[in-house]
């Protein structure tokens, strides 16, 4: 089915494709581009106190208001962990003398939380468990509402009206959503003996084990459960679309000429499941099966009358050879020469974040960074990709407001290992920032949080959102148990870090799996979910590089739902609010001198309509002479506002 | 059993309370107790809802299958091969290139030779399988030097030849090596998800995952290299 529909969407995409003229980018050489460098030996980062509930804390322009532990069901046990930490360590050397005996079961640190997605008042936090439902109507005072328990991981969530998204892909997701996972065979698991490797010439391919295969279950869920959440108590699952390999992520789309329907753009990274399990699901090379469900996205169409109708209506392949037709069209891996990162081949996509506004999609498809026109959602067509030879995975995108930029991060390592380490390179694992400009993506630098790690301390870029301060480009992003950094780059070529928060290893013994997962602002607050210790709220707060009148205006910016890889473009209104953020930007690179921020504070603060027109022309004049294009935008920005003049409602706000 | 579990959830309210009055004040003070709320299990599509109780909201206890266990077993020997020749290549080879894949599979592999043996460690496992060495069974009569130990590892024999070679020999023996044993990971991986029952531990489903994903990548790596050492 899926196939059938591929094959005469892949023609048209080719011919599209070739029209659009793709290019795909060579290797980049390295030494020019520029890379932040790692912090110094004083940063108050370095040697935190581990801990779960405990740890040593360090804040820069960020602080933590609220922090909720993970509810029962979710939470860590901490009789488990105090048993193992009172373990003594094993003898060396004696790989099968006895252990103690494990009390932790699987998860001493409870179960995964991970993505996050916001509906008016409420947050949904996700967790390879279930999603847990929190009342932010005072973010201070954060209220679980309902815990809803549905194993399989991820648990990527995203919220849409009255309809709640969640990923599955483990191997223990039941339709059911049943905890009790699928039945190991009572009898001992005949694992077939290990297969001598061919001793014949080195590299030659290892003979295929056909191993049995476990039972295909009519129980079993990968894809993506739709769940109605009209009662916020009550969530009632109404759909599972099921797909060959499952959803690692998904994002959700909504098409603004399409008032009908939402879709889903399904990223699955595992492996492909039996036939046997669902229908028409191969795992086989392109060259043997052009229906193979690798290489490609799933697009699920989602009726909002009828979500239980929901189903896949396009598997496109968008990493089709324009010239060859290839599927297998993109990076296949393979060197970009001396010193330089290995890349994982292109299977498929981690991550999609799209901009409906902009009709475009930037996906970070494992060893890619792609560019699609989702003009016609259900159709996207691939406009360009790139490659990068420092890049293990790309993992995930965020457009910049105005759509000019695009940073993609690099999970190197899965998120699992610690890559923060004074000795890991500051342009593996990190933020790759691109420049977009007629569809095509071009690398700026690179961002890596710069405070080194230790070696407890799973670390590498993950999620993260803007945060809406006009006149810059902000990013507030996760770096598991490297903590939160706040980037500025509305310089692409000198990222710098502008706030932080960061704790100590979540065991200050051995490696745990904790930090956070996604960091995103939302209405005025930062909400994090923290893999094994909880949901944590911050508020930004003014340092050298961020003033009260920046933070003001980011908090006039509401929205009613965000779903951070369905990236929404944001507008502010146009007051004073927003104009002292401007003023104090000029002020802070020079474009604008003391007496003149004073004299405009001045006549805004009188809103005497006259004398601010006149500033305003003068504004818009000296723009042209200003430091930077950046600078010249913000001050006809501002001239724009003070022209206007200001309702004395919305100064008095400031 | 509602009782039981009411039992355990207060106690984890107290030891978390506990832990706030014995420690630093400041994350404490923020540290809410997890609210009162209903945990709801949804049925299958078509089908109500089950409320659980904070006791049974976890799940059952589940020992890893008796697969995962040998995975990560088998693993460790295979990650330890890996190292191995990770390691003559300090000594051996001249060129800068293979070495810089060599260092990086070097820095993966170390890395998840830990995760696997912790992985175990927390489990009550022992690091290796009975298995896994040949240690007091009569070998007399086999020849054991073209035997691997797992799917993919080198040979005795193919481990001798790559110890006594050097320089450009050294290399593409240590590529077409590493190539065969990284299929030999991948497959043992394979062989893990086709195994009934295994694989539902969600931190070994997302290191086996990331296990494919890394050597997948590192054998399109070595395979250029392997192209262009012929041009």
């Amino acid at each position: 089915m899926i196939a059938r529909l591929t094959s005469s969407f892949t023609r048209s995409a080719v011919i599209t494709a070739l029209a659009l003229s793709v290019s795909f980018c060579a290797a980049q050489t390295t030494s020019s581009v520029y890379t932040n460098p790692r912090a110094g030996a004083d940063d108050p980062r370095i040697g935190l106190k581990g801990g779960l509930y405990d740890a040593g804390e360090a804040a820069f322009g960020l602080k933590r208001i609220v922090s909720l532990p993970k509810p029962a069901g979710f939470a860590p046990d901490l009789a488990a962990i105090a048993a193992i930490d009172a373990a003594p360590e094993p003898a060396p050397g004696a790989p099968r003398a006895p252990r103690p005996p494990g009390p932790a079961g699987p998860a001493p640190y409870g179960t995964t939380n991970s993505d996050l997605a916001f509906s008016s008042t409420h947050l949904f936090v996700g967790n390879y468990n279930g999603v847990n439902f929190y009342d932010i109507s005072d973010p201070a005072k954060i209220k679980l509402v309902t815990s809803m328990v549905c194993p399989g991981g991820q648990g990527d969530v995203s919220v849409y009206g009255h309809l709640l998204f969640m990923s599955v892909e483990a191997a223990n997701g039941r339709l059911d959503c049943g905890t009790q996972g699928f039945p190991v065979p009572a009898a001992a698991t005949p694992t077939p003996a290990p297969e001598p490797a061919s001793p014949a010439a080195p590299g030659a391919p290892v003979a295929r084990q056909r191993p049995p295969l476990p039972p295909p279950s009519s129980d079993r869920v990968k894809g993506v459960r739709i769940f109605d959440i009209s009662d916020i108590s009550k969530p009632k699952q109404v759909a599972d679309v099921q797909t060959c390999r499952g959803s690692h992520t998904h994002t959700l789309v909504v098409d603004p000429k399409d008032k009908d329907n939402v879709y889903i753009y399904v990223s699955g990274s595992a492996a492909v499941r039996q036939a046997e399990e669902l229908a028409g699901c191969s795992g086989a090379d392109p060259s043997a099966d052009p229906d193979t469900a690798l290489f490609t996205i799933v697009v699920i169409k989602v009726p909002l009358a009828h979500p239980e109708l929901s189903k896949v209506v396009n598997s496109p392949k968008i990493f089709t050879d324009p010239a060859s037709g290839d599927v297998n069209g993109l990076w296949k891996g393979g060197t970009h020469g001396e010193g330089t990162q290995t890349t994982s081949a292109t299977r498929g996509c981690h991550d999609i974040t799209v901009r409906s506004d902009l009709g475009l999609a930037a996906g970070a498809c494992s060893g890619n960074g792609i560019l699609l026109n989702i003009s016609d959602p259900v159709h996207p067509v691939r406009l360009d990709a790139v490659n990068d030879p420092n890049y293990a995975f790309w993992h995930s995108a965020n457009f910049s407001n105005d759509g000019t930029k695009v940073l993609f991060t690099d999970e190197w390592g899965g998120g699992g290992q610690p890559r923060c380490r004074s000795t890991d390179p500051m342009n593996w694992g990190a933020d790759a920032l691109f420049n977009l400009k007629d569809g095509k993506l071009t690398l700026a630098s690179y961002y890596k949080m710069p405070a080194p790690q230790t070696e407890l301390e799973n670390c590498v870029a993950h999620n993260g959102s803007l945060i809406p301060i006009p006149g810059r480009d902000i990013e507030v992003q996760s770096w598991y148990q490297g903590g939160v950094s706040i980037v500025d780059f509305t310089d692409i070529s000198h990222p710098i870090e502008i706030g932080y928060f960061d704790r100590g290893p979540v065991d200050g013994t051995r490696h745990a799996m904790g930090g956070q997962w996604s960091t995103y602002w939302y209405n005025g607050y930062i909400y994090g979910s923290e893999i094994a210790r909880g949901v944590d709220v911050f508020k930004l707060v003014p340092n050298k590089y961020l003033t009260q009148n920046e933070i003001d205006a980011a908090s006039q910016v509401h929205v009613a739902e965000l779903n951070v890889q369905n990236q929404e473009k944001f507008s502010w209104p146009a007051n004073y609010v927003v104009a002292h953020a401007y003023i104090d930007q000029l002020a802070r690179s020079n474009s604008l001198d003391a007496k003149q921020v004073s004299s405009l504070n001045a006549a805004i603060a009188k809103n005497k309509s006259k004398e601010l027109k006149t500033m305003a022309a003068s504004l818009d004049k000296d723009a042209a002479a200003a430091k930077s294009p950046v600078d010249a935008n913000r001050m006809h920005k501002l001239a724009d506002i003070i022209k206007q003049g200001g309702a004395p409602l919305q100064a008095s706000l400031n | 059993m509602a009782e039981e579990g009411s039992i355990r959830f207060a106690f984890r309210l107290y030891a978390a309370a506990l832990l706030c009055l014995s420690i630093v004040p400041a994350p404490c003070k923020a540290q809410a107790t997890p609210a009162d709320a209903p945990i709801v299990q949804p049925g299958a599509p078509g089908h109500s809802n089950k409320t659980l109780t904070a006791a049974t909201a976890a799940g059952p206890h589940r020992e890893p299958s008796e697969a995962d266990v040998k995975f990560m077993q088998d693993m460790i020997m295979h990650h330890g091969q890996a190292v191995e020749m990770t390691e003559l290549l300090k000594t051996r080879s001249h060129n800068t290139e293979v070495q810089a894949i060599g260092d990086r599979i070097n820095v993966s592999q170390t890395d998840e030779l830990r995760y696997m043996k912790q992985w175990l460690q927390d489990r009550g496992k022992p690091l290796a399988s009975e298995h896994d060495s040949m240690a007091g069974m009569d070998m007399s009569g086999m020849d054991m030097a073209d035997m691997a130990m797992m799917p993919g590892m080198l040979t005795p024999r193919q481990m001798d030849t790559l110890r006594k070679s050097t320089g450009s020999t050294f290399d593409h023996l240590f590529l077409t090596g590493m190539i065969q044993h990284h299929t030999g990971a991948v497959n043992m991986v394979k062989q893990l998800f086709n195994t009934q029952g295994a694989g539902q531990d969600p931190q070994l489903f997302d290191f086996a995952n990331d296990v494919d994903n890394t050597q997948l990548a590192e054998i399109d790596f070595m395979q250029h290299m392997l192209k262009k050492e012929h041009q």
